[in-house]
């Protein structure tokens, strides 16, 4: 190497001359060679199997001699799971809805019904917005007569959708509000507010598979902590992961638990962020807190809160590791989540099956965040 | 839209305001730490204690001992160590990993302009699909990989000029970033026939870049952000005095963003040592991690709470004192990424 450097034209230059040479060069290809490799590893790590997911979810999977074959069999497993075999433990059993549940349905659609005629009406109307929107109104509302159906009515059996669903809402908003409480209290100038801010950060850092272990031995009847308690109150032998919908509690609880710290420190961060001249100026002009909160504090909060909301979100669609060790995904499959059925499948060979419920949640996924920052978020920015 | 990070207090704190505060935050601070506490103490207990009803505290109403660690530890020979050594050479080298592939793909983003045609993208999309499909109809993946490649590279040579709507870099940023919105689930399929077909299924390796992978967008949303706070002009002196971008990249860059990397890399090497779902599918008895093993015990050893309880002590200890250092760094990284979004 050294030799055919001195023979080549180059060595004309002086040895300053060269390097500058070779560093321009260098400097030429470092747009690439310091973007591909990650470019590199996303589309094939991430996009690549995304497309041979798409693939296996229009195929059934089989061990055959030597070997396991890949066969096309087209919408099979969507068909399964809306309204074949699987359709009870992906959807659930719908049961008879009381009145109290109609009329709370008969808001939540003309809700949704108005907010399209407010739309129809402005300005900002066009085809494809109008076709969107629709589109959102009448997913929005199906999911939310499966969810009432399921959940509230009677002899109803909740299936994955919904449980991820009420993991998802549920989770967030409580992990949301406690979050944003905590926050609140700790901008106060109190002593041993460090304390407070470990202390909380640490659920954080606690593995989910952890969790579940921590809150199954939390929540055991005999032995857990508060099973005196129980006993004085005369539920010595109630198990509270034996029915459904205290399952489902222990489960949020674990949830809220890990992700409220993680709302928590953002939106603290955020808080003390905002200036204190404004803060200062509105209490000499005279605002009470309420008002202080409301006009000046909670609209600077705003922005940051519909990210954290959002990452939350798509996180939250994710659960898997919590329901899995706590409660196995029973009893039966009261907490059985969209990621875990996926598992359960993948576990039985059914490999068409579980691609299929992936894909189905990544399209939910895709469809809550969008109109997460569609709709909810622009309007909270603007109320802000 | 921050004016002032710093300490202050909007409200002057009246002493009762102050005590239903205390309150309030005692509470959160008992529901957080009783629970580890419970975890902590049931570690130290024998099988008695723990079938015998709840017992709460240590010295007083039973007495502690080492028994359950002595038989994690010593009597299992490897089968704890082993995992746990496991999970601290994955999580650490994919968070290096991550770490390294952030920052420069982060830099590139924040100071090269990228304009990726959609056409070629396009044509990049349906040759992977092409590749697929003939990998379906039975053709050995490296042969459809090679014809693949090598009709993209014609198609992009020939009619790739006549592209005209191209993408820029906050479009790639959002790519790799929204990359964070896959369910596992839903590409451990693929990933895991195409690791069995390169050998590397079971291995160190085959964990660190699938996590490498999965960290990759939280590492990038993070540092790019941080990034673009560093002021240009002082890459700009540097480049004057003839340093090269990687140069500066090392030696400027870098160093001035310690907090954000801290943080990042804080963020991202808890997310590969509690990872359950990639671990499952891509590891063996010899590279399992502490997750798994913990998930395995619970199945096996379900009533052994001390036996679990040790494992799960262990398995968080690190991360918690970590993350008790390092709290500060934290708070600011992530808020860094979410004000920016």
């Amino acid at each position: 190497m050294q030799a055919k450097t001195e023979i080549a034209p180059q060595s004309l230059l002086t040895q300053e001359e060269r390097i500058a040479n070779f560093t321009s060069r260098l400097d030429a290809s470092a747009r690439y060679v310091l973007l591909l490799p990650a470019v590199i590893i996303v589309l094939v790590l991430a996009i690549f199997p995304l497309l041979v997911s798409l693939y296996l979810s229009f195929s059934s999977f089989k061990f055959v001699k030597g070997g396991f074959s890949i066969d096309f069999v087209g919408l099979l497993n969507y068909a399964k799971l809306i309204s074949g075999s699987e359709q009870r433990s992906f959807l659930g059993k719908p049961g008879a809805i009381p009145v109290l549940g109609w009329a709370l349905l008969a808001i939540f659609v003309g809700m949704m019904i108005y907010m399209l005629y407010g739309y129809f009406r402005s300005s900002a109307f066009s085809i494809f917005g109008c076709i969107m929107r629709v589109i959102s109104v009448v997913l929005a509302s199906a999911l939310a007569w499966l969810t009432l159906s399921t959940l509230a009515g009677q002899d109803g059996l909740p299936g994955a959708l919904v449980v991820t669903l009420v993991f998802v809402i549920g989770g967030v908003t409580l992990q949301y509000f406690l979050g944003l409480g905590l926050a609140l209290l700790l901008t106060q100038n109190l002593p041993g507010k460090r304390f407070f801010r470990v202390v909380f950060l640490l659920p954080m850092m606690i593995t989910p598979v952890g969790i579940g272990f921590l809150f199954k031995m939390m929540t055991d009847a005999l032995k857990g902590p508060f099973s005196p308690l129980l006993l004085a109150a005369g539920l010595g032998n109630v198990s509270f992961l034996g029915s459904g919908d205290t399952a489902r509690i222990a489960v949020l609880i674990g949830d809220v638990w890990q992700w409220t710290p993680f709302m928590f420190i953002i939106l603290l961060a955020a808080l003390e962020g905002v200036s204190r001249e404004i803060i200062e100026a509105s209490l000499v002009d005279g605002a009470n807190r309420l008002q202080l909160f409301r006009h000046i504090i909670f609209p600077e909060v705003i922005p940051v809160s519909t990210t954290v909301i959002l990452i939350r979100l798509i996180e939250a669609f994710k659960i898997i590791d919590l329901p899995n060790i706590l409660t196995g995904g029973g009893p039966g499959t009261s907490t059985t989540t969209m990621t875990l059925q996926a598992y359960i499948d993948w576990r039985s060979l059914n490999l068409g099956g579980s691609a299929a419920i992936a894909y189905l949640l990544l399209i939910i996924v895709t469809f809550s965040a969008l109109v997460f920052v569609n709709f909810i978020r622009r309007r909270l920015l603007e109320f802000a | 839209m921050i004016k002032r990070i710093g300490t202050y207090s909007p409200f002057r704190p009246s002493p009762i305001t102050m005590f239903f505060s205390y309150i309030i935050l005692g509470l959160w601070s008992i529901f957080v730490l009783f629970t580890i506490y419970w975890l902590v103490i049931t570690a130290f207990k024998t099988p008695a204690n723990v079938d015998n009803g709840p017992r709460f505290l240590p010295f007083v109403d039973y007495q502690p001992t080492l028994d359950a660690w002595r038989y994690m530890l010593i009597d299992s020979g490897d089968s704890v160590v082993r995992p746990y050594f496991n999970t601290i050479v994955i999580g650490l080298w994919s968070s290096v990993f991550a770490l390294i592939l952030g920052a420069s793909t982060s830099y590139a983003l924040t100071r090269f302009t990228y304009r990726p045609k959609w056409g070629l993208i396009g044509l990049f999309v349906l040759c992977v699909v092409l590749a697929i499909i003939l990998v379906a109809v039975g053709i050995p993946w490296y042969m459809a990989l090679i014809v693949a490649l090598a009709i993209y590279f014609l198609l992009a040579l020939t009619i790739g000029r006549r592209f005209k709507k191209a993408l820029g870099n906050s479009d790639i940023a959002f790519w790799l970033v929204s990359q964070r919105m896959l369910p596992p689930v839903i590409v451990i399929l693929p990933i895991y026939i195409m690791f069995q077909q390169l050998h590397l299924l079971n291995t160190h390796l085959g964990l660190i870049i699938a996590y490498t992978a999965a960290n990759l967008p939280l590492a990038v949303w993070f540092l790019r952000d941080y990034f673009q706070t560093i002021p240009i002009e002082l890459e700009e002196s540097a480049f004057i005095d003839g340093a090269t971008r990687y140069q500066v990249l090392w030696r400027i860059i870098l160093p001035l963003s310690m907090p954000g990397l801290v943080a990042t890399f804080l963020i991202v090497l808890v997310f590969a040592w509690n990872e359950y779902t990639m671990a499952l599918f891509l590891t063996g008895a010899d590279t399992q991690t502490m997750p798994l093993l913990v998930v395995a015990q619970n199945a096996t050893r379900g009533p052994q709470w001390w036996n679990i309880s040790v494992l799960v002590t262990m398995m968080i200890a690190p991360i918690v004192i970590l993350a008790i250092i390092l709290e500060r760094y934290i708070a600011k990284g992530i808020l860094v990424g979410a004000v920016k979004g």
